[in-house]
């Protein structure tokens, strides 16, 4: 049994001892350390994979475990991680752990909070180890579906609302990919053979032109919906605003991933020749998002929706590197999904520790918190100076990389799109200042905030714990990024056999 | 003997409660409840001893690994049935008529067993009545009730019709063959003009039975008039079986004309899903909305007929066994429910999980395996229906399936949120189940829970499947 079964065990184990606990602490603690293992298990996870590529196992995958599951259909339960997939892993642990100790407070109904919010993560879990696109699609489907309970329920404003426009947008992009997916598996050995749904196995196969035509829109809108692309992105801010905490920041943080993530392995790895072809159409969607958000975020009063179009920007900025098919890009855009995964959802957390307190999320209404709540008040500072790119957190590294990368791209297409892409970083600079000038700085508008106290212990745990992850990104990137360089080895190899005249 | 097993073994436990039956007193007729159960646990589970395949009575009667096995599923479906309706059987209205509630039951499955047997057309038809006309006089089982009896006899009318036109078709056929053995037909099917309207009048009876678009009419008048048990009996066994069937005749017999039929499903199946899913969002009361889901859901069964091949079959077989036991929790709950408070509609579910967790659940669960989430079993076999019908090369096809699919988790989720994010002033009151209850209950989640992880069953399937088509 490979080490990565523990990721979906794990998960399940908890479900069952939550679901046979009694009492609210008893539900919490064994969430804890539920996700607290899982996240060892994470950690543990990234050094054996550095173990073994320093010993010199140059396999694709590593930790491969391969199980028959139907065999007429040839569907495997068939899992294993390149560097790309660990990363991913370790991103989504830091962010469920982060995220139990955020929602410590939730009172209502708590067993079934948990439950939902662990089956979740299992589902994203399993989503980054598949292999096979048949599991893969499985664990993508588990992973939305419990975010219509955990906002439905759980969340504020006008939640049954987002909660229904989210999960049937992310279901109608679900339903695309399916076809995506049935697609290929047909279409899986054009030399003939038996037919397969294994990711490896069909990356090493041409799939003919004309079906890559057929399929790739499908697959790249369909896993766009979920990396909140432009105009398919519309679920994104109403359902951050309404979600809990915890949700938020799982969602914004490591859900969203899912969407890059799918495009970048499914889409763009298995059908590479209409990658090229059709990339145009979509490079041209990224652009617009990533300015859209950016300048939504501007006009925004309510914090989450600020970080919620902020979201859409720095997402869209993932799926416009991909759409740069080089390697530098490609590490870049890897760089900020993990980047952004983190300090999103630190936002997120700050956001609804904040609102916890002072019962508002307009920025209008609040100021001067900075003396009242110190501790929160400088860890939004740093998000958000992360979030603007500031050179020693996370988010430089990642940006500098995606647009080095764009810039690599020597045709005026992908120079303007590049320079107007890049233009964005001044508008987050805008957002991302004002917001901090008006809530933490300047006179204490409301009196009651007054009484208000910083963060308790469980906040601070969950906030150190992803400030950690920012700053060890930037002030250290090497490691995670040629770990990352390693995974995406294979299929820049394979972009550039599909496209010998690549500039 | 053996050959007829099933048929045999039903015919014996109908026969004994029969007996039972006239010696119970009026007072004490509750006291068959139990037996009834028992013997029809036994025969299903007698059933699943490996038979002997064989044909009887000349061909008109055959027997094979395939058709033992649909009628295990349907057995197991009755039985489930059976359980659940216990609790509204032992209301004081019915107290008088309980076992003719299992002697109907238990001839409608008789008739179903016979018409999946069949290996002529006769047979069929003799098999097809059987199973129909004891259903009519279940559905105006509470006949006291205006809306049961307009039900039955709704039904009634409905069935004479399709079997009128069915026999109109099946006559044709006899008069461009001059037989009615199937294996005898087939080779004879050429896509004459006559053929062709000889088709077109046994596939529209068929479309009566499995209640496709635009044959669909009668099905929510009579799912909410008649008792719950007996809507989830016609919205399961008997659309199931008929089904069977259909995808039977239409790959053995029909086989030479499959171009034509395939071009005719297509449409139909389109059709099908759109109008039963557009429908479903608008009910109010639960049987309805359940009727026009359990429409849709026929015209995704639709997606693996269309299918034509071993993985067709396989995959309508799937469905089917996955959709009776996601179906059957529903209909469980809304029974229980219904029995308790007389409350069917959607808002009289607001805030039923803070009163009633567990059974807010198993509905969860049930409509979440009908809309096709995983890791739970209708998320397989939409799957693999889906996967059907796009090795055919029906993309498109799949395409508008799939758009439908989200407009039935539209609707599914309509009942969740009810459930789950809605809160009421007046909940329906928090209240035990007795033990059948939460037995059959308990059998349908076991079901929806594990056949989709269990793939032995589908590959069990799959093997029987072997060249029907």
């Amino acid at each position: 049994m490979s080490i990565l079964t523990l990721f979906i065990i794990i998960p399940v184990l908890t479900i069952l001892g939550i679901l046979s606990s009694k009492t609210h602490m008893q539900v919490k603690w064994i969430s804890v350390v539920g996700m607290g293992l899982q996240l060892l298990a994470a950690i543990g996870l990234i050094l054996l994979y550095l173990a073994e590529r320093r010993a010199g196992n140059m396999a694709e995958v590593l930790f491969v475990q391969d199980n028959v599951w139907y065999e007429t259909l040839n569907i495997h339960f068939y899992v294993g991680v390149d560097g790309v997939s660990v990363a991913m892993i370790g991103l989504t642990a830091l962010v469920v752990f982060a995220g139990i100790f955020a929602s410590w407070d939730i009172v209502d109904l708590p067993r079934e909070f948990f439950t939902s919010l662990i089956l979740l993560a299992s589902g994203v879990f399993g989503f980054f180890i598949s292999l096979d696109l048949f599991t893969m699609f499985l664990f993508y489907e588990l992973a939305v579906i419990p975010m219509y309970l955990l906002i439905g329920i759980w969340g504020s404003g006008p939640r049954h609302y987002s909660a229904m426009k989210l999960t049937l947008m992310l279901m109608g992009g679900s339903a695309f990919i399916l076809l995506g997916i049935i697609g290929i598996y047909f279409n899986s050995a054009p030399g003939g053979g038996p037919l397969t749904f294994d990711l490896i196995k069909i990356s090493k196969e041409t799939i003919p032109i004309d079906v890559q035509r057929f399929l790739f829109p499908f697959l790249f809108v369909g896993f766009g919906v979920l990396g909140a692309m432009f105009p398919f992105h519309t679920w994104s801010p109403d359902g951050h605003a309404s979600a809990p905490t915890a949700v938020s920041m799982l969602h914004a943080g490591v859900l969203m991933k899912l969407g890059g993530y799918g495009c970048y392995r499914v889409a763009v790895f298995l059908l590479p020749e209409a990658a090229h072809q059709l990339g145009w159409i979509f490079l041209i969607l990224a652009t617009i998002g990533v300015i859209y958000g950016a300048f939504g975020a501007v006009w925004q009063k309510d914090l989450k929706y600020i970080n919620a179009y902020s979201s859409v920007s720095h997402c869209a900025l993932v799926l416009f590197a991909i759409l740069m098919f080089n390697q530098t890009a490609m590490n870049g855009a890897i760089m900020q999904m993990i980047s952004h995964g983190i300090m999103t959802a630190l936002f997120f957390a700050l956001i609804g520790m904040i609102y916890g307190r002072t019962h508002t999320r307009y920025i209008n209404e609040m100021g001067g918190l900075m003396k009242v709540m110190p501790f929160l008040a400088v860890a939004y500072v740093i998000a958000g100076l992360a979030s603007l790119g500031l050179p020693g957190f996370s988010g430089f590294v990642a940006e500098m990389t995606i647009f080095v990368g764009a810039f690599q791209n020597v045709d005026t297409f992908h120079r303007v799109a590049t320079i107007i892409a890049a233009s964005s970083i001044v508008v987050t600079a805008v957002y991302v200042l004002r917001v901090v000038g008006i809530l933490l700085l300047g006179k204490i508008k409301n009196e009651h905030f007054e009484e208000i106290t910083d963060a308790k212990w469980y906040d601070k745990i969950s906030v150190v714990a992803l400030i950690f992850g920012i700053t060890l990104i930037g002030i250290a990137p090497l490691w995670l990024s040629d770990m990352i360089n390693g995974g995406l080895g294979p299929i820049v190899q394979r972009l550039l056999a599909a496209a010998p005249v690549l500039n | 003997m053996l050959i007829m097993r099933h048929e045999l073994l039903l015919i014996a436990i109908t026969v004994i409660l029969l007996i039972v039956e006239i010696f119970l007193p009026n007072t004490q007729k509750r006291k068959i409840i139990l037996p009834a159960i028992l013997l029809m646990a036994a025969v299903t589970i007698l059933g699943f001893f490996p038979g002997t395949p064989g044909i009887l009575f000349g061909g008109m009667f055959q027997s094979t690994a395939l058709t033992m096995m649909l009628k295990n599923i349907l057995n197991i479906g009755v039985l489930i049935i059976f359980i659940q309706s216990v609790d509204w059987l032992k209301q004081e209205q019915n107290k008088e008529k309980i076992s003719e509630f299992f002697l109907l039951m238990l001839s409608t499955l008789i008739g179903m067993n016979y018409m999946i047997s069949s290996g002529d057309f006769l047979m069929f038809y003799i098999g097809l009545e059987l199973a129909t006309i004891p259903v009519a006089a279940l559905a105006a089982y509470e006949r006291m009730k205006e809306k049961s009896a307009e039900a039955g006899v709704k039904l009634i009318f409905i069935s004479a019709l399709s079997s009128g036109i069915l026999l109109y078709g099946l006559s044709m056929i006899y008069g461009t063959t001059g037989t009615m053995y199937f294996t005898d037909v087939a080779p004879l099917i050429t896509g004459a003009p006559l053929q062709v309207l000889a088709f077109i009048f046994f596939f529209a009876g068929m479309a009566f039975k499995i209640s496709l678009v635009p044959f669909h009419l009668w099905t929510a008048d009579v799912y909410e008039g008649a008792p719950v048990n007996i809507a989830s009996y016609l919205s399961v066994i008997s659309k199931g079986a008929a089904v069977f069937i259909f995808t039977i005749i239409l790959y053995t017999v029909f086989y030479k004309i499959a171009v034509m039929w395939s071009e005719v499903l297509y449409g139909i199946t389109i059709l099908t899903i759109t109008v039963g899913n557009l429908f479903a969002m608008r009910q109010q009361n639960l049987k309805r909305f359940l009727a026009f889901s359990s429409i849709a859901q026929a015209g995704f069964i639709l997606l693996g007929v269309i299918g034509q091949s071993q993985l067709g079959m396989t995959t309508v077989i799937y469905f089917a066994l996955v959709y009776i036991f996601s179906n059957l929790a529903a209909f469980g709950v809304v029974g229980i429910i219904s029995n308790r408070t007389g409350k069917e509609n959607i808002n009289d579910y607001d805030g039923l999980y803070r009163t009633n967790p567990n059974l807010s659940l198993v509905m969860m669960l049930a409509l979440f395996s009908l809309a096709g989430i995983p890791p739970l079993a209708g998320f397989f076999g939409k799957f693999f229906l889906f996967t059907a019908a796009a090795k055919q090369g029906y993309y498109w096809l799949v395409l508008i399936a799939l758009v439908n699919t989200i407009i039935s988790l539209y609707y599914y989720l309509l009942v969740i949120k009810a459930m789950l994010l809605n809160n009421s002033d007046q909940p329906i009151a928090k209240f035990t189940s007795d033990g059948y209850t939460r037995t059959g209950l308990l059998m349908c989640v076991a079901g929806i829970v594990i056949i989709g992880f269990a793939s032995s069953i589908y590959e069990m399937v799959f093997n029987l499947s072997f060249g029907l088509y």
